[in-house]
């Protein structure tokens, strides 16, 4: 199976279409226009790079790559040119397909590169190959670190046999490069069904107003997008009739509003990371899972060790790519998720990441990261970076911080801590500076001399 | 100062930390449909609970939820008065 067979097997019906807030494209023109073999040729078996500044020219180079490349590496919004390098080398990249607003085209320099608006057109292959599809995850150093997919794993949770409910519009706030987005972009390609991508510069409000005209009828958003999306007075235009959560954990809050603004929506909330695949989907609108979640299930087995989810199935990734990199999953082919639960009666509970990395919106944060910075501040000893629970992003940074022993009798406190956050802003995107800073006078370390990360 | 005075200082200065350009700060502003997006929110909301001690949107149902800038110091109003009682 490769996404252009699908289409074509599902005839392409003409009302089938890509929107963006620019443009909107009728996927049959799309795939009727692919026919040239040049770039085919050029393509072919290659391990290519997909660096496009929108969604829209990325999901027009999947569907036109899948099958004919060897190997696909979405460069998610926000990558660097100073991560471009090790992507490059770990993923064996020798072609990029690229365009204008890609925000670190001078870092592909040197490199073969075809415009994404011609790789688009590629021909369909004469022979096909099963590509590999590689998402980025964030890695402790700052470096992404890049998981290798199959069409098929990434695809496991999605139910391909079955029509689309009639006049299926699918959307997602958040993009298609990332796991969760990518689900949804794949959810409407096998349907098949229309998609309408977001665009991150776009106010919420003007987002739904366009998702509404489109007619989106399945929508997806991290928790905070939904906080957010219920505070716009454009809300109500839009007529979903199936919400989907993840990227967050979903709190019992969140479900609730959702449910008393679409009291006839299917509302589910989807565990899913770029390691582990689709665990498991709950609607019955409470937080949490069912406790019979965990065993084996058809496709699936799912178990609890030191309190961490621990995953098999064959819709986590197959691996890391690059020398020397860690193997994804152990001996048994269980991936460790690093996300804790606890048990309570029936069900479980998510209780954050065992790394202290911090989701803010979406968004990660790796706390060693963010420490650096704040320890590179003259008057800084030491501290340690911890999510501080928010009820709109549902989390934030927040900073202990140990002062130089010639600092300890501050004559202005505020104002060091005011300095300090100053001294972070340019070192750290925005979501990663901490909101406030909290002066202790010691750090718990652990009986190996790292700082005691989870919660005593 | 003011609950009202505080929660338009506390969007003034997130909105110049983030270079954000903010039309006037008038009662019947919606929030969601200008630059203010949703890291601005949550950090006025963690500074507001620094301010005040309280977190309204912790427990709120639908109807609630601030939409205009008016909404947004009401919910604080009330929550502080929640909080004193």
């Amino acid at each position: 199976m490769n996404l252009r067979d699908r289409l074509s097997r599902a005839g392409t019906p003409q009302n089938l279409f890509l929107a963006d807030r620019s443009s909107r494209r009728a996927l049959r023109d799309s795939l009727d226009a692919a026919a040239r073999v040049d770039v085919a040729e050029r393509l072919a078996g290659r391990s290519v790079l997909v660096a496009t500044g929108g969604q829209m020219a990325a999901a027009l180079a999947m569907i036109a790559l899948d099958g004919l490349v060897r190997r696909m590496v979405l460069a998610p919004p926000g990558m660097t040119a100073e991560q471009v390098p090790g992507v490059l080398a770990d993923a064996e990249i020798d072609l990029c397909v690229t365009d204008a607003g890609c925000p670190f085209r001078a870092a592909l320099d040197g490199l073969p590169c075809i415009e994404a608006a011609d790789a688009a057109l590629a021909a369909a292959p004469d022979v096909q190959q099963p590509t590999e599809w590689v998402l980025t995850t964030s890695g402790t150093t700052g470096a992404p670190k890049l998981v290798a997919h199959t069409l098929e794993g990434l695809a496991g949770g999605i139910n391909t046999a079955a029509a689309p409910d009639p006049g299926t519009v699918w959307s997602t706030f958040y993009d298609i490069r990332r796991y969760g987005g990518l689900q949804v972009f794949l959810r409407a390609i096998l349907g098949p069904s229309p998609l309408v991508l977001s665009d991150p510069d776009e106010p919420v409000r003007e987002y739904i107003l366009r998702a509404a005209e489109a007619g989106v009828t399945h929508i997806l958003g991290t928790p905070s997008h939904w906080r957010l999306a219920l505070m716009s007075t454009a809300l109500p235009h839009l007529k979903a009739r199936y919400l989907r959560l993840s990227g967050e954990i979903a709190d019992q809050a969140i479900l609730d509003l959702l449910r008393g603004a679409f009291p006839e929506a299917r509302i589910a909330h989807a565990y899913a990371s770029t390691e582990g695949g689709v665990g498991f989907t709950v609607e019955d609108g409470r937080e949490g899972f069912p406790a019979g979640l965990v065993g084996a299930r058809t496709g699936i087995e799912i178990v609890v060790r030191d309190d961490t989810l621990h995953i098999r199935s064959n819709r986590t990734g197959r691996r890391y790519l690059g020398e020397g990199a860690a193997a994804l999953a152990d001996e048994e082919a269980f991936v460790d998720t690093g996300d804790l639960v606890e048990r309570r009666s029936d069900r479980f509970f998510f209780l954050g990441r065992r790394s202290g990395m911090i989701n803010v919106g979406g968004a990660k944060v790796q706390p060693e990261e963010v420490e650096t910075v704040i320890n590179g501040h003259p008057r800084v000893s030491m501290s340690r970076v911890r999510a501080r629970p928010n009820p709109i992003l549902g989390a934030v940074v927040e900073a202990e911080i140990v002062l130089r022993s010639d600092a300890a009798e501050e004559a202005d406190p505020a104002a060091l801590k005011t300095a300090i956050i100053a001294h972070c802003r340019p070192h750290l995107a925005k979501h990663k500076v901490p909101v406030s800073v909290k002066f202790v006078p010691d750090l718990p370390l652990t009986a190996g001399g790292k700082l005691l990360r989870r919660a005593p | 100062m003011t609950l009202r005075s505080t929660v338009i200082a506390e969007i003034k200065a997130i909105t110049r930390d983030h270079d954000k350009t903010m039309p006037p700060l008038t009662d019947d502003m919606v929030l969601m449909d200008t630059e203010f997006d949703s890291l601005c929110f949550a950090l006025f909301v963690a500074r507001m609970e620094d301010h005040l001690g309280v977190d309204p949107f912790g427990t709120m149902e639908v109807a609630d939820l601030p939409v205009t800038l008016g909404d947004l110091v009401a919910l604080y109003d009330r929550a502080a008065v929640t909080e004193a009682a």
